[in-house]
């Protein structure tokens, strides 16, 4: 009703300026159309302000660990290779690229017209010095484990460089998205240099942080319509949210189901899977949950749709294994069935396994995490009907990730794992051998399965064993996968550009005002 | 006629006393078990059906309210239980002994004062792990001081009565002297102290659990449910508004109950 009549009050307003200003009628049409026409062009130039809710770990792209952190600096930095919005690669700093017949001799062509921020051109010299760097071949720790396959690397010419691998490692393509630095420049702490479509210009510790517009950047499509974005760290969603209502700031880049519906349209909201698994882990070496009919009965007993709905307000895909539909090319359909909710059923398993009247299983949860902790909460009266008696126990993040992800001293927990563009990153999770296979699984299948994926070097084949591995994780009831919660990003209205990534990933070179 | 100095004793034993008839109530029955969810019935304003309306998760408000009000009370309860059992060790041989032993207590009280209580129960906490238990004995350590010196202040004024003069003249041993002759009369101050304890290990509870410390989900406590209703301020206003006032209401209550106290005990003095 309210709106309504604020809707009559404006036609009312509008009237009587048009009886007033009669004779401005015609003009006034023409200025209206001429409004509409400009709705959604791009306009050149503007500010925007992104509320970030983590503190910046590390401005240096090769000591950073924080995901946000990797996000904001990848608008400096560029690497040989980028994703696009399905998590296919493509030539960034590379103009092309070329894999032996054997898979193990990398060439890769760069374009000769990219420079770093303070000037200077981009050499096959600084490729080299940065994959050494990584790959820990300049005497130093390795970096990054996905480079500790690299042999050896070459610069035939300026514009050329050759990678030799130790084996065969299809997932090692994926890992040169990792930012090119220039040689020998030490001091990305305090000022970072890169290639990318923004220059660092200042930041104030647990404040703010300044990207300036590269006029210069290489891809000349892609220079940036905004002259500058300002990062402020906003711990709180709460008050992120209040400030975008009082027009503070621009953009949340994750904002909350809740928060959505507080700001209703004053925004403009984009949501997508983010290509995360939320599972509830099992651990698989502790009893009961190494038996897996129990591990079958608990997947039968939750009832995944509530969760979605009760907890993420309907903004989720139901998951059937560790793999987010989001990741198109590798993704097996139809597991997300594979356990419809059946108390009677798991009931039924229980009583086989030797647990007809169910057992105590306790729930270790990141408090620092509500949606984790809201998931738990409704898990636990869905298992309550099958006689398993849930007691939640709520633990700080990093005491999380020092008991259950490095020690997996824990029977089961809720978490959600962040995309990786590569499927291999995702998978191995579940290898025996893998550091943090937290979730304790061993079955030598399906690490010869991962193993065979490596040396897999055409696509229909790779996605082929990587759809197997998921039937695999999901046949075995590993654990009981939830959901990919969507990432929904709030902007102001008139802002537009905003593309969904497989990986965390703000495009803000892609962004523009149209009013 | 109510007499005027006792109005708040009526209105704060009112108020406690409702808060406590809820508890007891719910030892036996809630409306709706506290836990259970209804996803068809989420965020549903009060009505008859839900006199307080219903959560995130559709459960019943008043139901949790009413579980809420049994962790409430055992935590003040237990808190100002620990906090008056060693704060009367520490405050009653300071005060009754004095020289060395009350310069020692009373600087170690002082350094227990020196931290804010919520952030020693903070620390507590985070050196054991959250959970009922911990959240209770950080709470009773946290209300130490407060009765220590309320109970040294008694012990320093009584021990220099002739009643007490009179006893030790006749060879009683300190103890009794302590518990036989002082504390009756340091009842009245002690009984101040403890309610408003009570409210105060309340008031803490609810802010260890909102910032996710004290009891652990799905348990109802008011604090945790004033932390759950706040993404909802705007969609559902009247989650937090009544458990806020609950809180309120039984926090106002003590405070009150132990300022009439403190009246009655003047007048009588």
């Amino acid at each position: 009703m309210k709106k309504v009549g604020g809707k009559a009050f404006l036609l009312l307003f509008f009237v009587s300026v048009l009886l007033v200003a009669c004779s401005d009628k015609g003009a006034n049409e023409a200025g209206e159309q001429a409004a509409k026409a400009n709705e959604n062009e791009e306009k050149m130039g503007g500010t925007i302000r992104v509320a970030m809710s983590t503190e910046v770990d590390n401005l240096d792209p090769y000591q950073s660990a924080a995901t946000d952190t990797m996000s904001i600096m990848d608008n400096v930095y560029d690497g040989l290779l980028d994703t696009n919005e399905t998590g296919e690669l493509i030539p960034a700093i590379a103009e092309s690229y070329d894999i032996s017949e054997n898979g193990l001799v990398y060439t890769f062509k760069l374009k000769e017209n990219v420079t770093f921020h303070d000037g200077t051109p981009l050499t096959a010299e600084d490729v080299k010095y940065s994959y050494e760097k990584l790959a820990g071949l300049s005497g130093e720790e390795p970096i990054s484990s996905q480079y500790e396959v690299i042999e050896k690397i070459e610069t035939p010419s300026d514009f050329e460089v050759v990678i030799t691998l130790k084996e065969k490692n299809s997932a090692f393509l994926a890992a040169t998205i990792r930012p090119i630095l220039p040689v020998d420049y030490d001091n990305h702490s305090e000022k970072p240099i890169g290639a990318g479509p923004f220059k660092f210009a200042e930041y104030k510790v647990g404040q703010e942080l300044r990207l300036v517009k590269n006029e210069d950047y290489y891809n000349e499509k892609k220079i940036p319509n905004l002259d500058e974005v300002l990062f402020k760290i906003m711990p709180d969603s709460e008050s992120a949210i209040l400030a975008m209502q009082s027009g503070e700031i621009d953009v949340i880049p994750g904002i909350s189901s809740q928060g959505k519906e507080q700001l209703g349209d004053t925004i403009e909201t984009i949501s997508a899977p983010q290509n995360m698994v939320q599972l509830m882990a099992l651990n698989n070496q502790v009893e009961p949950l190494n038996d897996i009919h129990v591990r079958k009965a608990i997947n039968l007993a939750i009832d995944k749709d509530m969760i979605i709905d009760i907890v993420a307000e309907g903004d989720g895909v139901k998951l059937g294994s560790n793999f987010s539909p989001s990741m198109q090319l590798y993704y097996q359909e139809g597991l997300e069935d594979m356990y419809q909710t059946n108390i009677n059923e798991a009931k039924k398993l229980l009583a086989e396994a030797g647990y007809p009247d169910g057992f105590d299983l306790e729930l270790t949860v990141p408090s620092d995490y509500p949606f984790h902790v809201d998931t738990a909460q409704v898990i636990t009266e869905q298992l309550a009907q099958v006689g398993i008696q849930v007691e939640i126990k709520l633990m700080e993040f990093s005491t999380w990730l020092e008991k259950v992800y490095n020690e997996a001293q824990y029977e089961s927990t809720i978490i959600g794992f962040t995309g990786k563009l590569d499927p291999y990153e995702i998978l191995r999770r579940y290898v025996s051998d893998y550091d943090n296979n937290f979730v304790q699984y061993e079955n030598k299948a399906y690490d010869k399965l991962i193993h065979d994926a490596l040396l897999a070097t055409d696509e229909a084949e790779m996605a082929n064993i990587y759809k197997q591995a998921q039937t695999m994780l999901a046949e075995e009831a590993a654990s009981v996968f939830i959901m990919d919660p969507y990432r929904t990003v709030a902007m102001k209205k008139g802002l537009q550009g905003w593309k969904m990534y497989p990986i965390q990933k703000f495009n803000l070179e892609d962004l523009y005002y149209t009013q | 006629m109510i007499k005027k100095h006792r109005l708040p004793l009526y209105i704060g034993l009112t108020f406690v006393s409702i808060a406590f008839i809820m508890m007891l109530i719910s030892l036996f029955y809630t409306p709706y078990d506290p836990n259970a969810i209804d996803p068809t019935n989420r965020l549903a304003s009060p009505s008859l059906t839900h006199l307080f309306g219903t959560d995130n998760f559709g459960r019943d408000i008043f139901s949790r309210v009413m579980e809420g009000a049994k962790t409430a009370f055992l935590i003040g309860t237990v808190a100002a239980s620990i906090g008056l059992f060693l704060g009367f060790l520490l405050g009653a041989s300071a005060g009754y002994f004095g020289g060395w032993i009350d310069e020692l207590t009373m600087r170690f009280i002082d350094a227990m004062l020196a931290f804010p209580g919520i952030l020693l129960a903070i620390m507590l906490i985070a050196v054991f792990e959250p959970g009922m238990k911990n959240t209770v004995i950080a709470l009773g350590i946290m209300s130490i001081p407060a009765f220590a010196r309320i109970i040294r202040s008694s012990f320093i004024q009584y021990k220099s009565y002739d009643f007490v003069k009179a006893s030790i003249a006749k060879g009683g041993g300190a103890i009794h002297i302590m518990i036989k002759h002082i504390l009756p009369n340091a009842v009245s101050p002690i009984l101040v102290a403890a309610s408003l304890s009570f409210s105060g290990s309340i008031l803490a509870e609810s802010g260890l659990s909102y910032l996710g410390l004290g009891v652990q989900p799905p348990d109802p406590s008011w604090g945790r449910m004033l932390k759950e209703a706040q993404p909802y301020i705007t969609s559902a206003p009247w989650y937090v508004i009544i458990v806020g006032m609950v809180i309120t209401i039984l926090v106002l209550g003590f405070n009150l109950l132990s300022d009439g106290l403190r009246d009655v005990h003047d007048k009588k003095a």
